[in-house]
This record gives structure tokens, sequence and C-alpha cells, in this order.
């Protein structure tokens, strides 16, 4: 059934390309079988299927993709965002398709908690050397190439983004509760974690009453970018360490990440929201909360969900705590690709300095690739919807003595059962004397 | 499984008919007239049995075999003999599952049946609009079981649900309906009975419209009261669709899926931050699409098949005693 599909876009794009007219669903027929018949002749246009995850404007390749199918009428390029879900929703119905061998696309987007599940299997990606891509490794920060390495030693996915570390924070309700509202003052506020719970408690006195808005949006974005600003303190691994053996009751980093949501909730500070549901992204828009933490991505998120009548009330400071990486994505191409040559020159394309730089300006995902990174385009860019915040400047800053943090083979899944009862303690269903006990449990079922 | 039954049985009958009609035609060739008596009902009944066994009997078996084995979505599969079954019969996780499914069964099915029989008989007599009441009663199963979900979930919401709302009338507290066990409970059998208790209700009233009316009238000259009526006749002469309709209820509730996901409003399946309302069907597809442990879900896939029986029994064991004092 997906074949018909497939040449049905063939066809599409092939009555489009010699016609450019409208065409109707009966036309499209038509043609299907020369386009289909015609096996590998590279003359006829092929159509490369782009598939990603995330919230808001996600990978940001809108233009990008414009700017290539342009640009070449014989590789056209349809993209796709399936879900803002990644470990629930995207990585299953992936790895399904990659075990059935049909309903993948051209090229996938990874984010880096599955990683280590897509390195282990080599079976179901192409080779990108063979197709020339091993030429970019000078383009990429050392960390952010070799996790694209799989187990077998070969090149199988390229870096998109990386995660610089800010605070998104609402202007307008900083305002009222009688906060700074300039992002370099803000910035000042909180230097630390105590800082930010002591900024808290201020904005909290001004906002008592049952539906007024939180401090913070809920456990789990806070919860990220303290672990990922402690996991490089305490020998760059999360919750497996690099025999991929779990340490989630051992590691202090996830220890003191879980006491820091754990302080914030119980001083009430917390619009008990979990990430990435409607509610959040609706609090986001309405003003639920005034504060939450925001890699690089997540301000396309943010302005995706604020919508642009919010323009302006949201701004980014600089992050309590210190430099940290919180996700980051890849590109790679599945075997089963039709058109595995096509394929890794789009996502050579996606993954270049170009396609970095326009992803950057759609939806703020930094770069990863070091010549995009210095391209005046990204280092220079002001973002319009967080009151032409610097983001180039600032995300640069926080990037700069990145290290990479070890993500085992089950970290997503780890990650999501973890993170179920930090919002289960923060919505009051676990209480918090147990939580830690529960966390570690539900941690390590879902590892073994 | 009562449907499988029914559909293999008719067979004979027709093919036994056949034979007079089919010999007074039958001219040389009578070994293949014979084979086509034998073979042509087996012929007809064929494509349901076909198609049950690629998608009943093959799973069913695949299923037995993935669930012997570390196996892995879209990766390492290695056999383990039992060792799932083991696991799993030692699992806390699985074992709050089953409590949670039999809990939601017992407080939706029981209220819901009895609800059902009691509009059945209300519909059975003579009132005004009766047609408009009984299509009234079906309206629910009509709309998608998400779409109930969705507005029940809603309905329950904790800032600005309508429960809530109506509770608070009464000075209750807004109550967070997802975090306890017990509130996630009613929430979600109110949704079921919300969807079913018309469906049942219809099918009750259909088996009640067979009942001789002569049974009613004699009844009723011996000076029978209409409670009387119902019980010593009504409820007995239902017997045999009030098994059907419990069998249907028993394995509906026990693999109980849509409605506890959706009331979590994100598809983890985790029913909760501990599990307050995971069903075992969402318990298998945590295990099997969301930690991608295909071996372990295909276990607990078939200890559920085997609960599932055991329900079925025990409910059958319970109807076959009403009105067992005929």
């Amino acid at each position: 059934m997906l074949n018909n599909k497939r040449q049905g876009k063939l066809a599409a794009v092939a009555v489009m390309a010699a016609t450019a007219l409208a065409i109707t669903s009966c036309g499209s027929s038509e043609p299907a079988k020369p386009a289909a018949g015609g096996g590998s002749a590279a003359a006829e246009p092929v159509t490369i299927t782009v598939h990603t995850f995330g919230g808001g404007e996600n990978f940001g390749y809108d233009k990008a993709v414009e700017k290539w199918n342009a640009e070449h009428p014989n590789i056209q390029v349809k993209y796709q965002n399936l879900t803002d879900r990644f470990e629930d929703v995207y990585l299953p119905q992936l790895l399904q398709k990659l075990q059935a061998g049909s309903g993948a696309a051209d090229i996938v987007g990874i984010d880096e908690g599955a990683m280590g599940l897509m390195k282990s299997r080599p079976q179901f990606f192409t080779d990108l050397s063979e197709h020339g891509l091993d030429s970019r490794k000078a383009d990429f920060p050392a960390a952010k190439w070799e996790n694209g390495i799989n187990k077998d030693g070969k090149l199988f996915a390229l870096g998109t983004d990386i995660g610089g570390m800010t605070m998104c924070y609402r202007k307008d309700l900083f305002e009222k509760a009688g906060l700074p509202t300039d992002r370099e003052e803000v910035g000042k506020l909180w230097p630390d974690w105590n800082a930010f719970m002591e900024a808290g408690k201020k904005f909290q006195a001004a906002f008592p009453a049952k539906g007024d808005p939180k401090f913070l949006d809920g456990p789990n974005t806070l919860y990220n970018v303290v672990l990922s600003q402690e996991a490089p303190k305490n020998g760059n691994i999360a919750y497996f360490d690099t025999g991929n053996q779990l340490v989630i009751d051992k590691n202090p980093a996830v220890k003191t990440a879980f006491d820091t949501v754990k302080s914030f909730s119980e001083a009430g500070l917390t619009a008990k929201l979990a990430s990435f549901t409607p509610e959040w992204n609706a609090a986001i828009k309405k003003g639920g909360f005034a504060t939450m933490g925001c890699p690089a991505w997540m301000l396309g998120v943010v302005s995706g969900a604020a919508g642009d009548e919010n323009k302006g009330k949201w701004d980014v400071a600089a992050v309590p705590g210190g430099a940290g990486n919180w996700g980051g994505s890849y590109l790679a191409v599945p075997k089963q690709s039709k058109h595995p040559k096509e394929a890794a020159e789009v996502l050579n394309y996606l993954t270049g300095k170009e396609g970095h730089v326009l992803a950057f300006q759609e939806a703020a995902a930094f770069p990863s690739s070091l010549p995009a990174q210095q391209d005046p385009a990204v280092a220079d860019l002001k973002n319009e919807f967080f009151n032409d915040a610097p983001t180039g400047q600032i995300f640069g800053a926080s990037v700069k003595d990145l290290l990479p943090v070890f993500l085992g083979e089950k970290h997503a899944q780890v990650k999501t059962a973890a993170e179920k009862v930090l919002e289960g303690m923060d919505k009051g269903s676990i209480p918090y004397g147990e939580a830690w006990t529960k966390f570690v449990e539900a941690g390590t079922k879902a590892a073994g | 499984m009562t449907l499988k039954v029914d559909t293999a049985a008719p067979p004979r009958p027709p093919g036994s008919r056949g034979v007079s009609g089919h010999r007074a035609s039958g001219r040389g060739g009578n070994g293949l007239a014979r084979f086509d008596l034998r073979a042509t009902p087996y012929f007809l009944v064929s494509p349901y049995f076909v198609l049950f066994t690629l998608f009943g009997v093959f799973p069913l078996g695949y299923t037995l075999w993935v669930s012997l084995h570390d196996w892995e979505l879209a990766g390492d599969k290695t056999f383990l003999g039992l060792d799932n079954y083991i696991e799993l019969i030692a699992d806390g996780a699985f074992w709050n599952a089953v409590v949670n499914t039999v809990g939601i069964f017992v407080i939706s099915t029981i209220p819901q049946l009895v609800l059902a029989l009691m509009l059945a008989n209300a519909l059975n007599k003579r009132i005004r609009g009766r047609l408009f009441f009984r299509l009234g009663v079906l309206l629910p199963l009509v709309t998608s079981v998400v779409a109930v979900a969705v507005v029940f979930t809603q309905l329950y919401s904790r800032d600005y649900g309508m429960v809530n709302w109506f509770l608070g009338i009464f000075g209750v507290e807004p109550i967070e309906w997802q975090n306890q066990s017990w509130t996630a409970w009613i929430a979600i059998s109110t949704m079921i009975d919300w969807r079913w208790t018309g469906y049942n209700a219809i099918i009750l009233l259909a088996a009640m419209q067979t009942i001789p009316k002569d049974l009613y009238e004699a009844a009723s000259l011996d000076g029978a009261s209409p409670r009387r009526q119902f019980w010593q006749i009504t409820v007995p002469m239902l017997r045999p669709t009030l098994i059907f309709v419990v069998f249907v209820s028993t394995i509906g509730g026990l693999t109980l899926f849509a409605e506890p996901v959706m009331f979590e409003g994100n598809p983890t399946m985790a029913g909760g931050a501990t599990g307050q309302y995971q069903t075992v069907a969402m318990f298998i597809v945590k295990e099997a699409f969301r930690d991608f442990d295909m071996g372990y879900a295909s276990a607990a896939a078939w200890l559920l098949f085997a609960l599932i029986l055991i329900g079925t029994l025990i409910n059958y064991s319970f109807t076959r005693r009403i009105g067992g004092n005929k």
C-alpha cells in the first residue's frame, strides 16, 4: 500500500514538472506507470521524504526545503513533522517501520536520546560514507560527529542542532510581579539555582491566588536543564555508564536534578504541567507560568505554541547554573529508502551550513555545524519573537565548551519512565518522601 | 467465541438436505458429486476460517513464540523459555494493571447490566414515543469511543471541569480525578457505561420481545404482580441472552484500552504516574511499544487471555444460576 502511495507522489511530481498545471487525482494516476517502471533512471524526478518530530516549529525545515525544491527540480523533498512526542510516539513508530522494512521516510530525524538505541542497530541504516559524507567530519564538534557512528564503525547519521541552554521567561508576568524585565538584569537575578528559587518565591508572593500563574511550568524542563548541567561534572554520564550499566541510583547528577525539581515542587512554584501536553501548550500561550528551561530548540516550541499574537511577551535570559546541552538531533537514511543516493544528498544539504542557518532562522534550533555557527547569519541573529533577543550570541556562548554526555541504549525508555514519576510527584499522586525510591524503581524497570 | 461455534454448526443440515436433490440430477461422476456434497459446505464456510487463521490463529501462535524470547522491537532476539512468564507473575506492575482492570470492570459492568435490564424492561412497556426512547438509548453507541473519552475527560478536568464545578456547589474541593485509583476508576467507568448501557438494553429488549405474551397473561390471571412477573418470567427467560451480554461485557471490560488511554491525555500508556488506572491492555502496549520489549508484552498478552477465560467461566457459573429455581 505504501508503495502505491509513493508512486502516487512520484506521479504527482512528474505531472507537476511536465505541465505545471493543477492535477486532478484522476490525471495523476495515469502517468504513474512510466515513473514507477522507469526504475533507477536518474532523469526521473525523485521524491525524497523527510520525517521529523517536535513541538511548535520543530526542526524548522520549511524554508530550507522550499529553497531546495526550487533549485532541484529532479529531487523534490517532501517534509513532514509527524508528532511533537518523540519517545512515546515517533520512536516506536519508527522502530516498527524499520522492522517491517517499509514505511519509514527516506530521511528520518532522530533525537539524541535514542541515538544509543539506533547505534546498536546498524542493519537498518545506510552507510553515509558510501555517499561521500565522511568528508564532513571537520564541520562538526567531535562529540556530535562521534555519536553518528554506529557500533559497526559506520557513519549513519549527521547532526542537526544542539541544545545550548537558556531560561525562557514571561516579560509581562515578571513586570506584574515587580521583578526586573530586562534580559541582562534577569540573568543577573539568578546566577545559581538557589537564587532562582528566591526569585521564584518573590514571584509567587505576587501571585498567591489559586488560578494565578505559577513561576515554573512543571518538573520536566527544570529536570532536564539541571541534569544536562550536572552530567558533565559527573563523568559525562546520565542514566547509564559507558559500559551501558544503569547508574540512575548512583549518579549524583541524577540525584541533584531530582532534588532540584523536588524543592521547587514542594515550594509550590510549579504549574504542575507535564511538557508536550495540550495543557502545557495552552499555558505557554495564556501565560499559565512565567519561566521554563529553554534549550535552543525549545524557542521554536515556545514561539510555535504561543502564536504570533504573543510576540514579545516571552524573552530569554541566561540559565542559572551554567552551560549544558539538552537534546539536539540527527538525520539518518534508513536502508529501506529506494533512493539512498538522493536522500544522502538532501541530508548533506540539511545538515550543511545552509540548512543549519535556515533552520536556525526559522526555529532557533542552534546549529551543531561549526561553519554555520560562525556564519554571521547565525552569530548575529536576533529572534524577533523573543523581543529581538540576540539568540545567536546567547547560544553560541552557551555551547562553546560543551562536553558530550554518554546516553545508553535504553536512555529514552529510562528517561520517559523516570520523568513520569517526577510528574506524579509534582501533581501529588506520589508523596515527596517516596518519590526517589519510585523514581529509581521506574528507571530500573524500564532499563530491564 | 460463541460466534465461532454458531458459524461452524450450520453446515451439516444443508448438506444432508442436499443429498436427495443432488442424486436426482447426478449422472455419472458419482464420486465427484459426493466430493462436491462433502466439500461444498466446507468451502462455503472457509472464508471465515481462512481469515480467522490469518488474523486470529497465526498471531495467537506467533505471540506465543515471541513470548518465549527476549524479543526486542527491531532488535535482538534470544530464546528464554518460560522466563518472561516467571518474571511477569512476580511483577507488581502487571498485577497492579490486573487489579485496575478488574476493578474498573466490576464498578462499570455491574451497574451497567442492572441499569440495562431496567431500561429494557421500561422500554418494553407501552409508553408514549417508544421508538424515540428506544433509538435514544442506542445513540451513545454511535459516537466514537475516543470522542466520548475526550468529552468525559474534559468533564472530569481539575480546573474547569463540569463535574468539579457541580461538586463545588456542595463545597467539595476540586478533585484531580486522574490522581487516585478510585477516582480514576469511577471516571472511566462512567465513560464505559455511557456508551454501552443502551447497547445492552437494546439486546435485552429484543430478547424480552420474544417471550410469549401468554406467559404474562397466565401469570396475571393467577394474580402475579408486575414485579413478580419480571423476576419469575422475564429474567429466567432472558438467561441465554444475559449470558451472552455478560460474556461480551467481560471480554470488553478485561481488554479495556481506549478510555483510560484518552483519560490520561498522552500516549505514554502509563495510566497515571504510578499506574493508578493502567489496564492490562495498556500494560501490554507499554511493554511492547514504549519499552520495546515484545517478548514480555506477548507473555502478558497470553496471561490476559487466560484471565479472560477464567473471568468468563466465573461469570458463566454466576449467570447460569439466574432464575435457577425454575
